[in-house]
């Protein structure tokens, strides 16, 4: 069955200090050469019925994302590749 | 007639207790309100008060905002119904649109509990006409994300507006924009703040009474406003 997978992520200009922690830690792990980490959400839909894009951007408006400090994108993938992004 | 104030309980809330204890001590009538129930059962005025709704899952504040209890309230606060969202309430008042721009997590990542100055900017709202313009109160801060953003056009449209009703004090807690604490609609009805009131309206347990301002102003206002 195929899903809708919304991506959620803080807009450019907000500042991301989860983002910012993580790749502070990197050094630690012996990382240096990251310039920056900003931190997402991933969420994914699956519909009763035939995935429905419109819809998912209305539910991404109104509840996944807000407006005010986040983008998102939405889109269909193949359950196979659901799986994949898991493993 | 003793007025009556709503306070809401949502799954996950900590301090619909305290904030009902605040309007009895400020004079008035709590009356406990459930998120499911979206009857306000003749309420004057509505308290949201502060916790983790819903676990704060997703965003803080998105979840709550679809309860049914808050159709009602949206509704009723865009009709001049008197809100003040406390900590997570102030987060649900953004989320529900009823306040501009958003509360994000602090700055430096850590959850803050201290004991905060605040600068009381706006004297002219339902909740604030108990003080001074410029009063400087004592009053507990508790959270972890209260870092109010908003684009610059909106910042400017709030200072322009006197809509910022208060701003941190003798350092700023979690970075928040313009050291803002708490902020108002245009109408002056609905007031978001991030610190709690309602902890500091008993010497016993608060670090001051000045909490007590917040929810004396607001019978003042019913006194005031027409029926």
């Amino acid at each position: 069955m195929p899903r809708v997978v919304v991506d959620v992520m803080l807009k450019p200009e907000i500042l991301d200090p989860q983002g910012q922690a993580v790749a502070n830690a990197l050094p630690r792990l012996g990382v240096g050469d990251v310039a920056s980490v900003r931190i997402g959400r991933r969420i994914e839909i699956e519909f009763t019925g035939e995935p429905d894009l419109d819809r998912a951007r209305e539910i991404a408006d109104k509840l996944l994302a807000n407006p005010v400090i986040e983008d998102f994108t939405v889109r269909l993938v193949e359950a196979d590749e659901t799986a994949d992004a898991r493993s | 007639m003793t007025a009556r104030v709503g306070v809401v309980t949502f799954p996950g809330s900590l301090d619909d207790g305290d904030a009902a204890r605040a309007v009895r001590i400020a004079g008035a009538e709590p009356v406990r309100l459930w998120h499911g129930d979206p009857e306000l059962h003749g309420v004057d005025a509505v308290v949201l008060p502060g916790g983790f709704s819903y676990g704060d899952y997703l965003r803080c504040g998105a979840i709550a905002r679809f309860a049914p209890v808050m159709e009602t309230i949206v509704d009723a606060a865009q009709g001049g119904l008197p809100v003040l969202g406390i900590c997570n309430g102030f987060q649900i008042l953004c989320e529900a649109h009823l306040l501009p721009g958003a509360l994000t997590r602090n700055q430096h990542l850590h959850f803050r509990n201290r004991d905060q100055i605040l600068r009381i900017e706006s004297a002219g709202t339902a909740w604030t006409n108990a003080f001074q313009p410029g009063q400087e109160v004592l009053i507990p801060v508790k959270n972890g994300e209260g870092c109010y953003v908003a684009d610059t056009a909106t910042l400017d449209q709030l200072e322009a507006e006197g809509r910022v009703v208060a701003r941190y004090v003798g350092g700023n807690p979690n970075g928040s924009q313009r050291d803002i604490a708490a902020i108002t609609n245009t109408a002056g009805n609905v007031v978001g703040i991030m610190p709690h009131p309602e902890h500091a309206v008993e010497a016993l347990t608060g670090p001051s009474l000045d909490g007590l301002g917040f929810f004396t102003s607001v019978l003042k206002h019913l006194v005031g406003a027409p029926a």
